[in-house]
């Protein structure tokens, strides 16, 4: 019966699906270095991010806690996953990329080790559900750059 | 469904769903939020500026004159249609919204006094909650929510307790939630607040495409609602209010046609309702409105709200037996609007999945973050409906709302 949301395929991937459902980094970490929420007003979606640090500065470690749809889930997990190890300033840029995907749906500047964030290009046909991907970079970002409290996501992405 | 109403004829009046949605036929369950709009509406709107077109109340020539006229035969007609006493007591804003914050802003900082009490419910749109905490922390006035049960109904002991004190000003609260469906007891909450002292505002955004509603028969003291749900054009909405209680209010904005007469010193202003109308008005969006109303009181209310009574049996008889839906709000006295939940997918894919099959529901917090709180939710996807509803539509959300859970849960 699921044929029918054969053309969502693009959107719903199995690892979107699937990350969505039993995200490897969904928790919130123990001792942290950094934390930031990040909350969508228009749709109540909300995210919080920890971040613990190596003694290089980069990062160790990422957990966040997610209440959101499938799609936010997923990209925070997958972008759990991909900064691992990236310092601060490639971070920033990786998002810059990042949203440029989600936004456009081709990346002409993703290099091999963004392959994990691939899937989730296919939100740019969707305009309104962009923000729902980008989401837990914001609250990262925001965590990165140690702004303090409610981070509110007020793009119009 | 009786004889008397065709939605098959009814839908032919609605050019837009004769769309297709990605090859689909459009099932569109989001009248909720804003309804779709009959060829009567579209070509009044047309035809006025195409044919006559003018600023009105000002000028001499036939234009104006003809304008002005189509304009206020919307006022005759919205008072008609909601039984005012006079067509003075109908006020035109730019929405609900416009007609909330007027009487905030004006009864509320003009005639409630600081110490005062306004009292809403746990089921408001933002638009009745912030207008009100914003007179609460401009103008020294307590805001007090009454709680609703679980089945999503007002909780009437605690709602009179809250005006037991005899503080309360004015009860503002929705007479049907766009979340829950819940019809609340609009003569029994006038009843109980006036005999507290309290005067009492409806929200009727979605209450009046439901229902029949009549001022004089409930007895309330203002009725506000919005013109683009009851298949009228944005831009326009509608608050009624007793003609001595508009007499009493102060001025909500200043300008243009709401003065009597202007001088540096001092102004004096028009009568009601014109005090209240400052500025060009939404004049086609008005003639639009009428058009509207006449379109409505034609298919009349009692065929109207049979024909909902229908979808709705219906729709929650079809979505309950959804495995792992969730249905918020189970009022004996509801409204076509149902809110859900499915356990494996959230809101929002729900939403993205049933958009592709050309199904439009919305998902979100419908502005009404706190009632999701007390629903111990982020969002819920809502199906809405309207006049041009059908069965089939509904078989179409369940069965492929069936789907989307399968698609969830693989
Ligand atoms: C119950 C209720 N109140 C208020 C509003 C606000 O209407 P508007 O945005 O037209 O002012 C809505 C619709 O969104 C509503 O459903």
């Amino acid at each position: 019966m699921t044929e029918t949301f054969d053309d969502l395929r693009d959107l719903y991937q199995e690892v979107i699906l699937d990350h969505g459902r039993r995200p490897r980094h969904g928790r919130r970490l123990e001792t942290y270095d950094a934390t930031a929420k990040g909350d969508n007003p228009m749709c109540g979606d909300r995210v919080q991010v920890w971040l613990r640090y190596a003694p290089d500065g980069t990062i160790a470690e990422t957990g966040f806690e997610a209440r959101g749809c499938a799609i936010s889930v997923a990209s925070a997990d997958l972008m759990a996953e991909t900064v691992q190890g990236r310092s601060k300033s490639d971070t920033a840029a990786l998002f810059a990329t990042f949203r440029e995907m989600a936004r456009t749906g081709v990346c002409p500047a993703c290099d091999p080790t963004m392959e994990r964030l691939a899937p989730l290009s296919g939100v740019h046909e969707y305009p309104s559900r962009v923000k729902c991907a980008t989401l837990p970079w914001h609250a990262l970002v925001a965590a990165l750059a140690g702004t303090p409290g409610d981070i509110k996501e007020t793009s119009s992405e | 469904m009786t004889a008397s109403f065709d939605v098959a004829r009814i839908r032919e009046d609605f050019p837009i769903l004769r769309q297709t949605i990605r090859g689909k036929p459009l099932v569109y369950l989001d009248s909720g939020a804003s309804a779709q709009k009959p060829r009567v509406v579209i070509d009044a709107m047309v035809q006025c500026m195409e044919t006559q077109y003018a600023n009105i109340h000002r000028g001499l020539h036939w234009m104006s004159e003809r304008t002005t006229d189509a304009y206020e035969a919307a006022r005759d007609a919205v008072a008609t249609l909601m039984n005012a006493r006079d067509r003075s007591e109908i006020v035109f804003t730019n929405s609900v919204t416009g007609a909330l914050n007027l009487v905030a802003h004006s009864y509320g900082r003009g005639i409630l006094k600081p110490g005062q009490a306004v009292v809403i419910s746990a089921m408001e749109h933002h638009s009745n909650i912030v207008p009100w905490q914003m007179l609460r922390d401009s103008h020294g006035i307590e805001l007090r929510v009454a709680p609703i049960d679980d089945a999503g109904e007002l909780d009437m002991g605690a709602f009179e307790s809250l005006l037991d004190d005899g503080k309360v000003g004015l009860v503002s609260i929705t007479h049907m939630s766009n979340v829950l469906g819940t019809v609340t007891p609009a003569e029994r909450i006038v009843k109980i607040a006036h005999a507290h002292g309290a005067k009492v505002l409806f929200d009727g955004s979605q209450a009046i495409v439901h229902r029949r509603v009549d001022v004089q028969a409930i007895g309330c003291d203002f009725y506000a609602w919005t013109g683009h749900k009851l298949y009228g054009p944005t831009g326009i909405g509608v608050l009624w209010a007793r003609r001595e209680i508009l007499e009493a209010m102060p001025p909500f904005m200043g300008g243009g046609d709401m003065i009597s007469s202007v001088t540096y010193e001092k102004s004096t202003w028009a009568q009601v309702p014109h005090k209240f109308e400052a500025g060009t008005p939404a004049i086609v969006e008005g003639i639009g409105l009428k058009a509207a109303v006449d379109y409505v009181q034609s298919i009349g209310y009692e065929a109207m709200a049979a024909h909902e009574a229908t979808l709705t049996d219906h729709a929650i008889a079809r979505l309950s037996a959804i495995e792992g839906i969730k249905i918020y709000g189970r009022a004996q006295d509801r409204g076509g609007v149902i809110s859900f939940t499915l356990d494996k997918a959230h809101a929002h894919d729900v939403a993205t999945l049933l958009d592709r099959q050309g199904i439009a529901v919305r998902a979100g917090h419908h502005c009404a973050q706190p009632l999701m709180q007390r629903l111990g939710v982020d969002s819920t996807s809502r199906a809405s409906f309207g006049v041009y509803t059908t069965l089939e539509e509904i078989d179409v959300l369940a069965d492929t709302l069936t789907r989307v859970r399968e698609f969830f849960t693989r």
